[in-house]
């Protein structure tokens, strides 16, 4: 399936979930935070499965401000 | 010289020994990063949140982690209450922590502030549970309405972000403070540490800046002065300044010789 992962198109396995999307972008433990489709995915939720054609956003702080 | 015991910086609930609050925006690199902000004394030091894949590592989260710092996400580059919202409920879930530098500009060219989709933002923030500090115009109104709305600090700029204009409007900031039942932290146009000092003396609880320092040639050098400049601009605030004359006035006795 294809889902829009921060701002890229990915062809993923269908029934992905969010974690096996932060695994895709090699992001670190901590300090990352998952939106999927406007809405904030807490951790304890990373395993629910992710719909085609979801738009993911996966953040961290930077330095900025 | 005694030293002067100052009251703490008190700020959504929590002190700071510091009245300056540094942004690491700008920095050539994590090295210079450090030094400066330790020789700012900072306690609190804004980040911003961006996608994962385009920045590379947390490494400014360990670093400030190091330091002992608190980390003050912002909202830097939202342009709609919307998008606002959710950075600041994708930050609270990345680093922990229900504190958010709101900023919500119009565009690029001037980065001010559109103050109706920040008042819509601060409002929603502050039910959803956030400690709410609002970076605004240096306008008293949309101040008061920021404050109405629940924020925890209103933080108006001096000039528009990464100018180094200094305070444009002195007058308006020292009106802010005079009607504020919140703290008013000086945000954005800082230039040089008297800036930072001006800022204080109109009464402003404490200034937040980054690019001064950030980008000054030596940036630890500038980092001291902005300390410094906070520093004597608190103390000369609440040491009672004389009255401006017109005509001058002898500090010496008159001379009684003919």
């Amino acid at each position: 399936m294809k889902v829009q992962l921060n701002g890229i198109e990915h062809d993923v396995p269908d029934r992905s979930t969010v974690v096996d999307l932060v695994r895709l972008t090699a992001a670190p433990n901590t300090g990352i935070a998952v939106a999927v489709d406007g809405e904030v995915v807490p951790r304890t939720a990373w395993g629910t499965v992710v719909s085609a054609g979801a738009t993911v956003e996966i953040l961290t702080a930077v330095q900025g401000g | 010289m005694a030293e002067h015991h100052d009251a703490p910086l008190r700020l959504g609930g929590r002190t700071f020994g510091s009245r300056l609050i540094m942004g690491t925006g700008g920095a050539a690199n994590l090295e210079i990063l450090e030094k400066a902000l330790v020789a700012s004394g900072t306690e609190l030091t804004t980040v911003a949140m961006r996608r994962i894949d385009a920045t590379g590592g947390t490494g400014v989260l360990e670093l400030l982690g190091r330091l002992g710092i608190e980390v003050l996400p912002n909202t830097a580059g939202c342009r709609g209450a919307a998008e606002a919202v959710l950075t600041a409920r994708l930050a609270r879930e990345a680093l922990g922590t229900a504190w958010v530098k709101l900023e919500v500009v119009a565009d690029d060219r001037t980065l001010l502030p559109d103050v109706v989709e920040l008042l819509d933002a601060a409002g929603q923030l502050v039910d959803d549970g956030f400690v709410v500090l609002a970076y605004t115009n240096d306008d008293p109104v949309t101040a008061r309405r920021l404050e109405d709305v629940g924020c925890a600090a209103v933080m108006p700029l001096g000039s528009p972000i990464g100018t180094g204009l200094g305070i444009s409007n002195p007058h308006h900031i020292e009106m802010i403070v005079g009607a504020a039942g919140i703290p008013i932290v000086l945000d954005a146009g800082i230039g040089t540490a008297s800036d930072a000092a001006l800022a204080m003396e109109l009464g402003c609880d404490a200034v937040l800046l980054a690019t001064a320092v950030t980008r000054a040639e030596d940036p630890e050098r500038m980092a001291r002065a902005m300390a410094l400049g906070v520093r004597a601009g608190r103390d000369a605030r609440h040491a009672g300044r004389i009255p401006r004359r017109f005509w001058a006035q002898a500090s010496s006795p008159a001379r009684e010789l003919t």
